[in-house]
């Protein structure tokens, strides 16, 4: 387990949700209500064509989120053994 | 009569659900297509009704709720849901049952939205939808569990097939309630005592029902920003109250932003563990496959790229067919008309005003059905959400909103849907920053003139053996208007509405076959909607303008000569020396003038002018554009349409703002006239000096 932030994740990369720590309460609001609380897994898909957003599996579904909003959740890294 | 009165026996039931849940497919569904679409007071939400039929004769009334993911009000549209299941907005009665529709494929996400309905303490029954998408993905819901376990009624259902409707119809009918345990998530033991005192407070300081008082101690026990707002809404003493409420917490290192969301998710996890037997888990492959094509760095935006030059080239050369059928039947419709009739001031209105005047924009028809179809297969595929994926980046840069795209993309079909489609854009001025370019892009009413324009005055050359110069220059046509549309937002973003970049958080729907009835659905109300305009602003615009046309009388001269005399010839000269700077002689003028309306009714007022002047040799009926190409000034014999007054005209309607019923959604969508009076300004100064620019270069270059 490493801690780091959403948008250091690679496609294919899993981690386990730690806190979301955005400055804008709305989009922490937001990315809450969308599935991202502490102790969900989630799993880096894609980057989009030009690099940003990026595309998760969270909960069982796709959400796309620039890096930006990315950089505030943090999250705990399964590392590959 | 109130006609509110005639219905109060009738119930009020609405349907919510998140969006991608196949809510409005279940919607179509149980109302059929007994359905009006209106406004909510004071904001511009739209609101959609229709009516259920039951089985023993009766009739419900069901509010289709905006698509949202929760009740929280970051946007209009959730705010809206919210009210109205709060019983908070005026002239909509509070709905006696709520459908919930849910995607079963997506169990945890969508039962965030109905922790939050069944707070409001309104009976509800769940349409569990997709049931069969979920089946496919290896999860098996235990229906009898879930309902247990939420206190429910709760009907499987497969939207896309028709399946379970009449199941979900008689649930409604006749609701059973089930013994439904009062609030089944808490909050750990501070907040939730924190929580009911102060609700308690709202009840008996603010006299509030027990679920507002609830919701509205949740808003102002985590939000900061809604505490500020709520201020003077509320009584000093308890503002006070919640303050040191925040401090508290903030003591006991609780994070207020997270811990309802979390506490509600705690419960959803113990409802799902209970009620979810999967056996296996096949994640739906298929979307994977077909993204990592369509997303792809480079196939993606070939794609992309490829499926807009499509669309376009399609919806000009295959559009042509119906269209020469729809113009030889007006053609024929005018000869029987001419032949049955005694020549007068009669005959002539309704040749050369009305059947002229509709039969020009009717013409246009087939090109705006294959518009519609290509936006609603774009949508019902799920490809849409994959537009604002890949577009992302670029509306960033100019300080927009990947959401913002989808809007700009309507708006390729009219600006109003477009307009309309920024409600879900969650920011106030990036909303209206979208909606002030909107009107950029090229919508479907101007379709018409460039295709008048570009039939008659770009020749027929093929350029590297696939691609048409006509074709090319429609493409061309729409960049210029996106481009404008881009650019302009930058410029608003940087000075007039100057804030952050908003925050891009959408959901990719998995691919899905697109259902052709909603599809078709799509394509049949927006051309409804197009030929009522057809019908009646520019049926009305059509014999205005032969009015203005051919009156004053004079009884001698060439029927140009008479037409130089009319109201309409002498407002064309009047504003000849405002547009001749641009090319633009006084018959484009009274087309100018037209088009104030709408700016397809440049074509019919073409129609008009030229019919007119051939009224007296009925030889045959000549193609518009056959006698624009010919048309002649009478003093130095050059012609008045030249291929770049064809394309400064059509550089002007992509710039210019002519379309009152945008102007009149502006009005609405921003509850003033402030907007939309700036949008016609800018604009028409945008297309005046773009127009001029390119005419006063396009003399440089043409002879």
């Amino acid at each position: 387990m490493e801690r780091t932030t959403l948008n250091k994740l690679l496609p294919g990369e899993h981690g386990t949700v730690e806190r979301v720590d955005s400055k804008t309460s709305s989009i922490k609001q937001r990315l809450l209500e969308m599935g991202l609380t502490r102790g969900t897994t989630i799993e880096m898909i894609r980057f989009a064509p030009m690099g940003d957003p990026v595309e998760i599996s969270v909960r069982g579904y796709r959400l796309s989120l620039r890096r930006v909003e990315a950089e505030s959740v943090i999250v705990l890294q399964d590392v590959k053994q | 009569m109130n006609p509110a009165r005639t219905e109060t026996h009738l119930r009020h039931i609405a349907i919510i659900g998140n969006p991608n849940a196949g809510k409005t497919t279940l919607f179509n569904a149980l109302t059929g297509m007994r359905q009006k679409v209106g406004n909510y007071p004071g904001v511009t939400v739209e609101k959609k009704e229709g009516r259920i039929a039951f089985e023993d004769g009766s009739e419900a009334v069901l509010l289709d709720l905006p698509g949202t993911y929760s009740l929280t009000a970051n946007s209009p549209d959730e705010k809206v849901a919210t009210d109205v299941l709060l019983g908070r907005i005026e002239d909509t009665p509070l709905p006696e049952l709520v459908v919930c529709v849910v995607d079963a494929s997506n169990l945890e996400r969508n039962l965030y939205l109905i922790s939050q309905v069944i707070d409001t303490h309104l009976p509800i029954v769940i349409a569990l939808n997709m049931v069969d998408v979920a089946e496919k993905e290896g999860i098996v819901i235990d229906i009898m569990k879930l309902s247990e376990e939420l206190g429910v009624t709760i009907i499987p259902t497969v939207g896309s097939k028709g399946t379970g409707i009449d199941e979900l119809k008689e649930a409604i009918a006749k609701p059973v309630e089930l013994s439904r345990k009062s609030r089944q998530w808490r909050l750990p033991e501070p907040v939730q005592r924190e929580c009911d005192e102060l609700k308690g407070m709202l009840q008996r300081t603010h006299h509030l029902t027990e679920p507002i008082a609830f919701h509205e101690a949740i808003v102002l026990l985590t939000s900061t920003a809604a505490l500020a707002e709520h201020n003077d809404r509320y009584d000093p003493e308890l503002i006070d109250h919640v303050r040191k409420d925040h401090k508290q917490l903030e003591l006991l290192g609780i994070d207020r932003n997270s811990v309802v969301v979390e506490s509600r998710y705690e419960w959803i996890k113990r409802v799902c563990a209970s009620a979810i037997v999967t056996h296996r888990r096949n994640l739906n492959n298929t979307s994977d496959k077909i993204d990592r094509v369509l997303t792809h760095r480079i196939w993606g935006f070939i794609i992309f790229i490829g499926l807009m030059a499509v669309m376009f080239q399609a919806i000009f050369s295959w559009a042509n067919i119906p269209m020469l059928m729809i113009g030889d039947a007006i053609g024929w419709i005018d000869l029987q008309i001419v032949q049955w009739m005694s020549p007068g001031d009669l005959r002539d209105l309704i040749v050369n005003g009305a059947v002229s005047g509709v039969g020009a924009v009717v013409t246009f028809l087939p090109q705006i059905l294959f518009l519609f179809l290509f936006i609603g297969l774009l949508e019902d595929t799920g490809y849409m959400a994959r537009a604002a994926f890949i577009m992302d980046r670029l509306m960033s840069k100019v300080g927009l909103h990947g959401k913002s795209f989808i809007p700009l993309l309507s708006s390729f079909a009219c600006a109003i849907p477009g307009i309309m489609a920024t409600r879900t854009i969650e920011s106030r001025k990036d909303r209206l920053v979208t909606m002030l370019v909107s009107p950029l892009v090229s919508c479907s009413a101007r379709l018409p003139v460039y295709a008048l324009m570009i039939a008659a005055f770009i020749p027929q050359k093929r350029i590297l053996g696939v691609f048409s110069m006509p074709g090319l220059t429609l493409v061309a046509m729409y960049l210029l208007g996106l481009t404008a549309a881009l650019t302009m937002a930058w410029l608003f973003k940087k000075t007039l509405l100057k804030s952050e970049t908003p925050a891009f958080i959408m959901e990719l729907p998995p691919y899905k076959m697109p259902s052709l009835k909603s599809v078709g659905l799509h394509m049949w109300e927006r051309s409804m909607l197009f030929l009522k305009k057809a019908g009646t602003i520019i049926l009305g615009a059509s014999i205005i303008l032969w009015f203005l046309a051919t009156y004053p009388k004079a009884d001698h001269g060439s029927a140009s000569e008479r037409l130089d005399l009319s109201f309409a010839g002498r407002a064309g000269h009047l504003i000849e020396p405002l547009i001749k700077p641009l090319g633009f002689d006084w018959k484009i003028g009274i087309g100018l003038i037209g088009s104030v309306l709408q700016r397809e009714v440049f074509v019919s007022t073409m129609g008009t002018i030229y019919n007119i002047r051939d009224a007296k040799q009925e030889s045959g009926i000549m193609s518009l554009q056959e006698h624009m190409r010919r048309d002649v000034d009478p003093i130095s014999g050059a012609p008045i349409f030249t291929t770049l007054t064809a394309i400064c005209l059509m550089v002007y309607y992509v710039l210019a703002m002519q379309c009152l019923s945008t102007v009149a959604v502006m009005k609405r969508e921003t509850n003033g006239w402030k907007w939309p009076i700036f949008q016609i300004g800018y604009m028409t100064a945008l297309a005046y000096a773009v127009t001029f620019v390119v005419y006063r270069v396009g003399l440089l270059f043409m002879v």
